[in-house]
């Protein structure tokens, strides 16, 4: 197994994003963590766990699918790793059994997290459920109401589900409150943060544990083609955590890494979740990087069709990896999504999830030559947003 | 010998400090807040400057952070606020979350607070490892103090570096917990105990669940003094006359 090491400097910094801006009540935990997380990713043990419960639980290795009617419509060979078909339904669940097994290590009985749309809040409960531990979702009330059947989910895996009521009560708030709950509760409580955001260690450890994304396409596109890069590799970004692990193995490549962004109404309008876009630096939620703020430092509440893409912070690598050149960013719009989710629908037989579809959205924005080889992140799958997306038929 | 230092050196214990929201309940009541408590006897106020997103604090102090940016509350307009106060004597402090700082600009930032006499910050995610790294020379430029918190499970080791990066005092964190929890101080002796034989001289104010006379004279026993936020920012909510509320409450604990 290779040996994980840390991207990030020794202040947990990628150039000058990252850091652990934290209040002191919350410095035992981290620094906790920050002293064992590469010992426990690197143990041979947690490797053994993790990989088993990856395969026999998850049904991992996810295929890379070679997707011909979609690769016609663009004159491109346009590869899909299904993501979606992990259990529970998108890619959330590779970083919640790595980080349930460190809590476990340890000695924490009561897990927490925060969640969006619900997919990290299911993801959290189900591995909550698997090993017995107690479990508390923090979920935006608004974001509470307009995703029922994920929060229904995750009372019937045995997870209590708490409102957020603070703010414009969606995914920014329940991060707010997942904190103040792991201020209240330090000694026995871990926070399973979902995705490449707040203070290091956090996006270190999301991005090693979604990492099998990428090291997964290497190898299979690798069988398949006989070469490890591909030209592109395309995810969606909202916290960055399923392009975190889809970049990650590229990162030391010239593969080109393209991350989409929720646009929302328009990159002219006011209502998006551009971060890299519109972003400028600050601080929120324990991390230094680019977010959506006005011009006092007040964080503004972005606007996604997709509950999981409305969040106004990104995390430190993927503003790092925008600074340095190595990543490219681009916007997809709730239209620009809803039609490609449509498009893949009707030309491959997949519903993806809402947040996946603007990874396809960017398709339209790319000229690929003929005999380029596009890997897309197809993060989850659509039977969460049927509601949202009836109302687009 | 600025005014904080000032205030250690004059006396010793039951310091009292308020904490209160700038631009709350209306956006001008700022001054007129802090020039009541300094008539009603106050030792020294922390004026919270808003933040969206302020994680350390409980909902009553959400609450008001939320109406302060709705009035209408930046950083920017409580500077000159301050600038237009000219008797008040006691110290004052500025409270709040490092991005409307950074936003703000560091160095402007500390350049307004000495121009306005704002004599120290608390800073809760300014972690003393960025202050130490990025912020301190320019601190010590302006003369404006950071005020570091210890809590019940910071190492010892770590406070005794927090007490020595400590130019006035330090912020004994209660618990562990977010502003406005209730306190059982029976549970915490040890704590503060072990504290105050760590920090030598550095004077110790108790924040977090202090909320009447008990809760501030049962913390006295221990530290130098207290702060109250949240009790007083619910003494003062909804009132018509703010003065008498103020002059209230504060005889209340005094």
């Amino acid at each position: 197994m290779l040996q994980i090491k840390s991207i990030a400097d020794e202040r947990g910094y990628y150039g000058k994003y990252g850091g652990a801006w934290i209040p002191e009540m919350l410095r035992p935990n981290i620094k906790a963590l920050e002293a064992v997380y590469l010992d426990i990713l690197n143990d041979a043990g947690f490797q053994k766990e993790y990989m088993e419960l990856l395969a026999d639980y998850t049904g991992r290795p996810t295929p890379l699918y070679f997707a011909k009617r979609l690769s016609e419509k663009y004159q491109a060979n346009i590869w899909l790793k299904r993501e979606d078909l992990n259990h529970t339904g998108a890619h959330k669940i590779n970083n919640t059994i790595g980080q349930v097994l460190m809590a476990e290590k340890l000695g924490k009985k009561r897990i927490i997290a925060e969640t969006g749309a619900g997919q990290h809040g299911v993801a959290t409960a189900t591995v909550c459920a698997l090993r017995g531990l107690e479990c508390v979702v923090h979920m935006g009330a608004l974001d509470v109401e307009r995703q029922a059947p994920n929060v229904a989910r995750m009372e019937m895996l045995g997870a209590k589900v708490i409102p957020a009521k603070s703010g414009n009560q969606t995914l920014k708030d329940a991060t707010n409150e997942a904190l103040r709950d792991w201020i209240n509760n330090p000694s026995d409580t871990f926070y399973i943060i979902g995705s490449v955001v707040g203070p290091h260690p956090y996006p270190e450890i999301v991005a090693h544990l979604q990492s099998v994304i990428s090291a997964e396409i290497r190898k299979q596109f690798l069988e398949k083609e006989g070469k490890t890069d591909p030209d592109y590799i395309i995810a969606c970004v909202g916290g960055g955590s399923n392009a975190a692990g889809a970049f990650y193995h590229f990162i030391d490549s010239d593969v080109k890494l393209v991350g989409v962004e929720a646009a929302g109404k328009g990159l002219h309008t006011q209502e998006h979740a551009a971060t890299i876009n519109f972003g400028r630096e600050g601080v929120l939620h324990g991390a230094k990087s680019l977010l959506i703020q006005d011009d006092d430092g007040q964080v503004i509440e972005p606007y996604s069709v997709s509950a999981g893409l409305d969040y106004p912070g990104i995390g430190p690598l993927h503003a790092w990896l925008h600074d340095s050149g190595r990543a490219q960013f681009v916007g997809a719009s709730d239209e620009e999504a809803m039609e490609a989710a449509m498009e893949l629908t009707r030309l491959e037989g997949i519903i993806p999830a809402l947040e996946s579809a603007h990874a396809f959205a960017a398709l339209k924005k790319i000229d690929f030559k003929p005999d380029e080889h596009v890997v897309i992140n197809l993060s989850g799958r659509g039977d969460k947003d049927m509601s949202t997306y009836l109302k687009y038929l | 010998m600025n005014k904080l230092n000032q205030l250690f050196e004059n006396k010793k214990n039951n310091i009292l400090s308020i904490y209160y929201t700038a631009g709350y309940p209306s956006l001008n009541d700022t001054t007129k807040i802090a020039m009541q408590l300094q008539k009603s006897g106050v030792d020294m106020i922390e004026i919270g400057f808003p933040f969206s997103d302020p994680v350390a604090d409980g909902p009553v102090i959400q609450k008001s952070s939320k109406q302060a940016l709705d009035n209408g509350m930046n950083l920017k307009l409580l500077f000159d606020q301050l600038a237009e106060v000219k008797d008040l004597t006691i110290p004052r402090i500025l409270m709040g979350y490092i991005n409307p700082v950074l936003s703000f600009g560091v160095g402007e930032f500390v350049q307004k607070c000495a121009e306005v006499g704002v004599d120290g910050v608390i800073i809760p995610d300014l972690p003393l490892e960025e202050y130490a790294a990025n912020f301190q020379p320019l601190f010590e430029k302006y003369g404006l103090h950071n005020i570091l918190l210890v809590s019940p499970e910071t190492p010892d080791e770590r406070i005794k570096e927090i007490a020595k990066l400590s130019s006035s005092f330090i912020y004994l964190v209660s618990s562990n917990a977010i502003t406005g929890s209730s306190l059982q101080t029976n549970a915490v002796s040890e704590y503060f105990n072990r504290v105050k034989s760590l920090v030598g001289d550095t004077p110790l104010i108790t924040g977090f669940g202090i909320r009447d006379r008990k809760t501030f004279q049962e913390v006295c026993a221990y530290t130098n003094g207290a702060i109250i936020g949240t009790a007083f920012i619910d003494a003062i909510t909804g009132k018509d006359n703010l003065d008498s509320a103020i002059d209230d409450f504060v005889k209340g604990i005094i």
